[in-house]
């Protein structure tokens, strides 16, 4: 089991496995990938909350469980308020929280239990200050109910609920910016950050460990089943929407803003190979695409803008 | 690291639970999903060329299961036992080392 | 510790302090709100240690924190009233799910609209199929003990359900009146810290929680609660019994009997308005009447078992509900008479729905329903079932 002493050297990112094959994830399943580095990141000594989501199923139908951690599986709306009250009890009971050698509390939920029904929960969370992270991960619908569209999905994409017939009936809204309501909390720490960099999401999982108070990281992660991707494109798509400032990473502490990627000073990549992956935007018009596509720039402008005033 | 670091567990996972029931449907025994050989669903599997290989370990970290790991030498090694064929490590290969090749049976 | 005269509310506040509790989350409403005020008032004043105090956004988040907080192995309680309680009807499941012995204090209050703050049992009985254990406290005296021995109770390790102590809104819950309350030594030797059955603190041996049930495992998940349930009437008998011994106070029986011996009709009912049926069935006795009361205290798990005793020997029994089931009747009524059924003891059962919205029982109501009562079993039937006995007429 021991790695080579030069291979540990060379790999960036920690070798034990805390994240368990046999997991019943989708084929290139972009949350599954997420699990598998917050698990390296922190080890064991993790406690983890999941609500309903994809992830109630990855992580294993009773009597299986693909973590080597402590894992609390809870109600669709309830992450935030559950690790609130794990985070209490931690305290109430004496144990350290977070740093090196403390407990870290994390809760892992889908973009439907974040953005929509679980919002109220992840603001009081973040207002009230609990010593834990909250993480998002971001697959852009309900995928596990069978790909509906939440308040997280792009503008232009085809659902279940919005399924692009002849009245060309698509998902008319743009994507909301939860990281800009968390933001607005000022809380501790929040970033955004994508499967497809995991070096940058380590590194910001690291961060969140060391910050006192609350963290908020979103995370991109593709799912070919719902954006009817092939499999093997998730990385792909993943650092493509970034590479276009579809989702740029950045990070905000101490009421300042940080771009990571893509460079603020270029030219963002066009929309056109992130979406042409897509059977997802398939039923997108020109129009349509140019919505889209303006969307994407004007938000990309705004958060430059922000790293400039709030740098 | 030569050997899947799961394979261990199989046994005491099915010796342990059989009939047992836990209050809360408490899952006791930590990684007990490697019973499950998700290597099954695979339809096109990698095909590896050592040669092209300068071991980068991009496909061993970009793999979601995670079905890859790293022999002695530190090239990967793919576990057929649960690698599903999403092809990920192939589409990211810098080399082309890896292949995804439909399975015959 | 010395008598004290306190409210119901502060008699629930008191008795989750003795019992150390380590995380409180908890939401405003009236008429609870003034348990989570003193409280707070302890942790201001330095009178509690080691007591985290979560001002959650919502009900919801209250009982989905305190699930949070009795996984990680800290004694949890909480309090709410009517609506907040409706609200958190998910996780109530969710707790006896997960098998998590909170302890809440639900205060009895009626469902709008209309709007009401006053005292209705409609609120926690339709929770009654949630996994809770539930005990009706007639006094503030009882709100007091029942706290205490909530914890003994679904703490146990034979339980580990969670367990809603209910109190009558401003009957109980805002009136003054003397509780005789322990020395805190008295408490800690009666209640010693929890012992979890499991704690997602244990990183050697990592558990998982509410896992997925497949159709092959679910139905063995919810016997195990069954089970459990059935289990906690002993618990509740050992433990009241106990309390009894060393308190002076005995709860070892899960209907109290009130002159019940010699009676030939029993008024049955729960909470606070017992009070006033016991002061009646005195004041009856006293002009002949041949009456007594059962004053039902855990109505979940449900005392079958006692009521059938009981059931044997009186000719009449008036179920005084103060809650409703549309479309049924009176949820008392409707389960001790479903209890009896397949038993040989078939007293005469009529139902009276009573108080709802706070509406005062009066002892000359409880009179007229004695009246009632005697009539219906010299005739040998029922005038009519269901009788919404204060309706204006």
């Amino acid at each position: 089991m021991e790695l080579p002493a030069d291979v540990k050297k060379r790999l960036t990112l920690p070798a034990e496995e805390h994240f368990y094959a046999g997991h019943t994830a989708c084929q290139g399943c972009g949350a599954a990938l997420g699990l598998r580095y917050v698990l390296k990141v922190y080890g064991n000594k993790t406690i983890f909350t999941i609500p309903a989501c994809c992830s109630t199923i990855i992580a294993g139908p009773w009597p299986y469980s693909a973590f080597n951690a402590p894992l609390f599986h809870t109600a669709f709306e309830t992450t935030g308020a559950v690790i609130g009250g794990i985070e209490a009890a931690l305290k109430a009971k004496g144990y350290k929280v977070k740093g090196e050698d403390g407990i870290m509390v994390v809760g892992w939920a889908g973009d439907g239990g974040t953005a929509d029904i679980g919002l109220q929960a992840l603001s009081g969370f973040l207002e009230r200050g609990h010593d834990g992270l909250y993480i998002m991960y971001d697959n852009e619908a309900y995928m596990n109910t069978g790909i509906q569209r939440s308040s997280s999905t792009p503008y232009g994409a085809w659902t279940t609920n919005t399924p692009g017939g002849k009245k060309h009936f698509l998902e008319r809204k743009p994507k909301k910016k939860v990281i800009d309501i968390v933001i607005a909390h000022k809380p501790a720490y929040a970033a955004t950050a994508s499967v497809a960099y995991p070096e940058d999401f380590m590194r910001k999982l690291k961060k969140a460990k060391t910050i006192k108070g609350p963290s908020f990281i979103q995370l991109f992660a593709p799912c070919p089943t719902g954006w009817r991707a092939p499999t093997d494109k998730t990385i792909e798509l993943a650092r493509l929407a970034v590479q276009t400032a579809y989702f740029p990473l950045f990070e905000y502490e101490n009421g300042k803003y940080k771009i990571n990627m893509p460079s603020p000073s270029k030219e963002p990549k066009s929309l056109e190979d992130f979406i042409k992956l897509q059977g997802r935007f398939k039923y997108m018009t020109k129009e349509d695409i140019q919505v889209l596509q303006e969307w994407v720039l004007s938000e990309w402008e705004e958060l430059k803008k922000k790293a400039e005033i709030f740098g | 690291m030569a050997e899947s670091p799961f394979k261990a567990d199989i046994e005491k996972v099915q010796k342990e639970y059989g009939e047992k029931m836990t209050p809360g449907a408490i899952v006791y025994i930590p990684g007990s999903s490697v019973v499950n050989k998700t290597g099954g669903w695979r339809v096109f599997m990698p095909k590896f060329d050592k040669d092209k290989c300068i071991r980068c370990f991009m496909c061993y970290t970009l793999c979601p299961e995670p079905a890859i790991y790293l022999d002695e030498e530190s090239y990967p090694v793919f576990d057929y036992e649960y690698c599903k064929g999403c092809g990920i490590c192939a589409n990211e290969c810098p080399t082309k080392a890896i292949e995804m090749v439909r399975e015959t049976k | 510790m010395p008598k004290k005269v306190i409210s119901g509310n502060y008699a629930a506040a008191y008795a989750a302090k003795h019992a150390r509790v380590e995380v409180v989350a908890a939401y405003p409403i009236t008429p609870q709100t003034s348990i989570i005020e003193k409280i707070a008032e302890f942790i201001a004043n330095g009178e509690v240690e080691n007591l985290e105090y979560v001002p959650v956004e919502s009900e919801h988040s209250a009982m989905a924190a305190c699930i949070g907080a009795s996984a990680t192995g800290a004694r949890t309680f909480t309090a709410t009233s009517a609506q907040g309680l409706a609200l958190m009807h998910e996780m109530l499941h969710w707790a006896a799910g997960a098998r998590l012995p909170v302890v809440m204090v639900n205060v009895n209050r009626a469902m709008a609209p209309p709007w009401s703050v006053w005292d209705d049992q409609t609120d926690s009985l339709a929770q009654r199929d949630t996994g809770w254990l539930q005990f009706y406290a007639e006094n503030n005296q009882e709100v007091y003990d029942g706290v205490l021995m909530a914890f003994k109770i679904g703490e146990h390790e034979k339980v580990n359900l969670p367990v809603m102590i209910i109190e009558s809104a401003f009957i109980l819950s805002h009136t003054y009146d003397v509780v005789d309350m322990l020395e805190q030594e008295e408490v800690d030797e009666f209640l010693p810290p929890r012992k979890p059955l499991y704690s997602l603190t244990d990183f050697d041996n990592p558990f998982s929680i509410g896992a997925l049930g497949t159709p092959a495992d679910y139905y063995e998940f919810r016997y195990k609660i069954a089970k459990a349930m059935e289990e906690a009437k002993k618990i509740i008998k050992e433990v009241g019994k106990e309390f009894g011994e060393k308190f002076g106070r005995d709860y070892s029986q899960m209907i109290e009997l009130y002159k019940t011996d010699d009676a030939d009709i029993v008024f049955m009912g729960m909470g606070s308005l017992m009070g006033t049926v016991k002061e009646a069935v005195e004041i009856l006795r006293s002009e002949g009447y041949k009456v007594g009361a059962a004053k039902v205290r855990w109505f979940r798990p449900f005392p079958r078992e006692e009521l059938y005793e009981l059931a044997k020997s009186v000719q009449g029994i008036a179920v005084l509900d103060r809650n409703f089931s549309f479309g049924q009747e009176g949820i008392l009524f409707n389960e001790a008479k479903g209890v009896l059924y397949n038993t040989g003891a078939k007293p005469i059962m009529k139902n009276y729905i009573v108080g709802l919205g706070g509406r005062d029982l009066t002892v000359n109501d409880v009179r007229k329903i004695a009246n009632n009562m005697k009539k219906i079993i010299e005739k040998g039937e029922l005038d009519k079932e269901i009788d919404w006995y204060h309706l204006k007429r």
